[in-house]
């Protein structure tokens, strides 16, 4: 394994009394890319902005290459950012801000000069050094504020949803220009992003964040495939979320029931009977079918087709009004809205999750019991 | 991003009337120009063009005095003003601290009250500690006065600032010392410019404030002041010309430097 | 994202003192401290001699009671007001005319509304009393054209004081309601035709109550100061004192500091009750 670059130990920030990152842990590696995700509000960006030394930890401790950062100011941190806003200097032209950090370590003019035009090059942004960020697009001023960052040489790459501000189809080529980058640079990235797509295509590892915590932390693919959280299930991607309980075991199979209807024969491998629990399929995997399907009890009433050019999007509705989204392909024959279908999937594809500990759930039990 | 505004072709009834606006604004400084060139020290009548105003100027050693008296004053007060209301600036802007409101409040004070309270108020409070009354009084009654208009023009300019490029100095090594001369400061410049700009106005002008403070040390709007109710002579009105026309130059010289300025820094 | 910024109180300290501390002082010794002593010399007697004798007493509010005083003072708010009025009518079109000036254009009207400011207001204000003197430029001209023979007073009148007070404030008006109507977003007029309004229903509905708070600051800042600028009624006045004569008058003509001083203090609470209510309204800042 790669030696650890940052390390946080049960990292808390309260801002006036509010805890905004509740005791996290992480350990990032050399030369990995790993994204931080979640929703706004999630602690993400404040996560950062503690690692980059723009915020004090209010507890626990930050260490970057074994080094404790406590107490450092950001001037005193070998880690650079990337700002959403590039935060590039107005007053200075693209050469002198690309060279103010190795100014600040008073490094000879020529081996400025040098490492300027390296980075320069490195953005592909040769000649532009005379340029003001006013004089700027986006595109090209993100790419100035890499270079700043980059010529550096910090140890980890701090950015913060650094693409943010830039439109869709230049979002996407900066994604895998970012990705070349880091894979050519072998620097340690650490990415903040609620762009779960951006996530998934860029990271080595992804780490979800909701309410100040990691909920999971993980490659793209297990985060994907197996959420380990009703949370985790809902954000990445789409999902179809079905409360049941397990109403009797065989082993190793249990049978779930919901409000209407049953599937039989899923695996029961840490379940007890009566055990209320989620099960998660994504809308790509739903199947349907006119005749009974064996082990699926779950009928539905197909609502509407929603043409979205590289497939066709189904809502089929159960009986209790639950909406059942499904991912069809383009060219497959649809049954007419208002037809009953019978709805299974791949059971390998189904993903099941504990009740237990998921805040989502305990509101709900909450509201109920009242 | 910009909006789009629609292109209103103004009437000619309202180019009339904001030509009437401005001959309301300017009519007395043609008059000022023209009264410049009177033969006589008359300013009732005008009896012919001559240059004899700009020669009696020439040898008029108090009203001279009196002028760079002004211009010296102007300069240092607002110098200390810029340089007090741009740390004090960046100080209230960064900060929160108790006292912030309380000088927030205080600022305001000196640019709604009437001049003459601070001109009595001043008068009276260099009277008690017995300062002697000339150059340093005017000099602290004016940035009394200008300082606050300095610091809401500075502020101005930093109300827009990205939080975030502050942060990038630090991030980028700059210790909090040079993240301010690297950074904040050099991008506060057109502010500063302008609240300068204003500062030697309101001093340049100032007559209501000085009145009370000047002691030995008397002002151009002071020499003025003891003229108006007699005759004003050529040579003041030769004096006030050169003024405008200086004015216009350092005007305009100044607009260009800080369009240039503010086209860079934003 | 988020500005939120670090509340490490102790180490901050240094900085704010270095920072702000200079200005603070200043206000504090230069400003707050006269204010202060201001009115601790409005509650002290008058001494036989012009100075402050330090014996407390309200005999300099009593004094103010006296009709010669109060008359003076009911004369510079009526001067005050009727100032802010003109202004704001003369102000208000062409204001609205500059907010709808493409931004070069704009510019350059507004460079030129303050380009008066840097020629001394003395000297601008001689320039009108040349004008309309007795011996003055309308007066000769119409009496060349012989459509009156005898010269009409205009000078040292009640009017030309008014006039002057116009002309010297005039621009404090245009700078605020030209601020306050250009920030007017044009889609809300847009809207508000869409809704049905006609010209004048959009400006009674829309523009009008949008620019209340340049209105208000124009009026704060033509208002307050009008009423301490001795000035202008020296040149243009017939020898009536306003309230700006009255309190030079007092401090430096009859030495009776107490009851300047509490005028004074009467212009003070005015001007804090107003910056007060302002406060409430508009932008602070939007005041200089």
């Amino acid at each position: 394994m790669h030696k650890v670059m940052i390390q946080l130990k049960n990292v808390v920030k309260n801002f006036e009394n509010q805890e905004v990152v509740k005791s996290i842990n992480l350990d990032v590696y050399e030369g990995e890319f790993l994204t931080l995700l979640g929703a706004s509000g999630c602690g993400k960006t404040t996560t950062l902005r503690m690692i980059a030394g723009f915020e004090e930890v209010t507890e626990g401790e930050i260490y970057l290459d074994q080094e404790n950062m406590a107490g450092k100011p950001p001037y005193a941190r070998n880690v650079n950012t990337v700002f959403q806003t590039y935060a590039l200097f107005p007053h200075m032209n693209v050469y002198d801000n690309i060279a103010f950090g190795l100014v600040e370590k008073k490094m000879p003019k020529k081996e400025i000069k040098e490492k300027v035009s390296q980075a320069l090059e490195m953005v592909q942004l040769q000649g532009f050094e005379k340029r003001r960020p006013s004089q700027m697009s986006g595109g090209q001023k993100q790419r100035v504020a890499i270079a700043r960052a980059l010529v550096n040489n910090p140890k980890v790459l701090l950015l913060d949803e650094p693409l943010g501000a830039l439109d869709l189809k230049l979002r996407k080529q900066m994604q895998v220009e970012l990705k070349h980058l880091q894979q050519k640079l072998g620097i340690t990235f650490l990415y903040v992003t609620h762009d779960q797509e951006e996530a998934l295509t860029m990271s080595d590892r992804i780490a979800v964040m909701n309410h100040g915590r990691i909920e999971q932390i993980g490659s793209a693919q297990e985060i994907y495939e197996h959420p380990a959280s009703r949370f985790v299930a809902d954000f990445i991607g789409e999902s179809n979320i079905l409360e049941g309980y397990v109403t009797s075991i065989d082993e190793p199979y249990m049978t779930v029931s919901f409000e209407f209807g049953q599937i039989d024969h899923l695996p029961s491998s840490g379940y007890v009977k009566e055990e209320m629990l989620y099960v998660s399929i994504r809308p790509e995997n739903v199947r349907y079918s006119t005749e009974p399907v064996p082990d699926f009890q779950l009928q539905g009433i197909i609502k509407e087709h929603i043409y979205a050019g590289s497939a066709i999007r189904t809502i089929a509705e159960l009986p209790n009004s639950q909406e059942i989204k499904i991912t069809n392909h383009p060219e497959q024959t649809l049954p007419e809205p208002g037809s009953s279908v019978y709805l299974y999937w791949n059971k390998d594809k189904t993903v099941l999750l504990h009740t237990a500990g998921d805040k989502l759930y305990d509101l709900i039990e909450d509201a109920v019991l009242k | 991003m910009k909006k789009r505004k629609k292109q209103h072709t103004i009437g000619p009834l309202s180019t009339l009337y904001a030509c009437l606006v401005y001959l309301f604004l300017y009519l007395p400084i043609i008059m000022v120009i023209i009264y410049s060139f009177n033969t006589k020290d008359n300013n009732i009548v005008f009896e012919g063009f001559s240059l004899e105003g700009y020669r009696s100027l020439l040898h008029n050693s108090a009203l001279l005095d009196s002028f760079w008296m002004t211009v010296k004053l102007a300069v240092v007060s607002t110098f200390i003003s810029v340089v007090l209301g741009t740390l004090a600036t960046i100080g209230l802007h960064r900060y929160q601290f108790r006292l912030k409101g309380l000088i927030n409040s205080l600022l305001y004070i000196p640019i709604v009250i009437p001049e003459l309270i601070i001109g009595v108020a001043s008068l009276a409070t260099f009277t008690i500690l017995g300062f002697d009354m000339g150059f340093a009084t005017l000099v602290i009654a004016h940035v009394t006065f200008c300082l606050p208009f300095v610091i809401v023009n500075i502020r101005a300019r930093i109300a827009g600032f990205d939080p975030a490029i502050e942060e990038a100095a630090m991030d980028l090594g700059a210790t909090r010392l040079h993240t301010l001369r690297r950074v904040t400061i050099p991008m506060l410049v057109p502010g500063i410019i302008s609240g300068a700009l204003i500062s030697i106005t309101l001093s340049l002008d100032d007559l209501v404030i000085s009145s009370f403070v000047y002691g030995r040390d008397i002002t151009f709007p002071i020499k003025v002041y003891g003229m108006v109710r007699g005759k004003v002579t050529t040579d003041v009105y030769a004096l006030s010309t050169l003024m405008i026309l200086g004015t216009v130059l350092i005007y305009s010289t100044a607009q260009l430097i800080q369009k240039r300025l503010v086209k860079e820094r934003t | 994202m988020k500005a939120i910024k670090p509340v490490n109180k102790h180490r901050n300290l240094l900085p704010i003192t270095c920072m702000v501390g200079p200005t603070g002082l200043w206000l504090l010794f230069f400003l707050l401290f006269p204010l202060a002593y201001v009115f601790v010399i409005s509650v002290m007697t008058r001494s036989f001699y012009g100075g402050v004798q330090w014996v407390f007493s309200l005999e300099s509010y009593q004094s103010l009671v006296d009709s010669k005083y109060l008359a003076i003072i009911w004369r510079s708010i009526v001067m005050a007001f009727q100032t802010s009025v003109i202004c704001l009518i003369v102000a208000y079109p062409f204001a609205y005319l500059l907010s709808k000036m493409r931004p070069v254009m704009k510019g350059f009207c507004i460079l030129f509304v303050m380009l008066p400011f840097w020629i001394n207001g003395l000297i601008r204000l001689d320039g009108w009393a040349n004008i309309i003197r007795d011996s003055g430029l309308i007066n000769t001209i119409l009496m060349r054209l012989g459509i009156i023979s005898r010269p009409i007073t205009m000078l040292k009148t009640n009017g030309a004081v008014l006039f002057g007070m116009v002309y010297t404030f005039l621009p404090y008006m245009i700078l605020p309601l030209q601020t306050s109507l250009s920030k007017i977003d044009p889609s809300l007029i847009e809207a508000s035709h869409d809704l049905g309004a006609g010209k004048f229903r959009t400006f009674v509905r829309v523009i009008f109550p949008l620019t209340l708070p340049g209105i208000f600051s124009g009026t704060i800042q033509v208002f307050i100061p009008s009423l301490g600028a001795f000035y202008i009624a020296d040149m243009m006045g017939d020898n009536k004192p306003f309230l700006g004569n009255l309190i030079k008058n007092l401090f430096q003509g009859d030495r009776n500091w107490p009851a300047g001083a509490a005028l004074s203090v009467i212009l003070i609470l005015f001007t804090l009750a107003a910056l007060k209510l302002y406060s409430k309204i508009g932008n602070m800042d939007d005041l200089a």
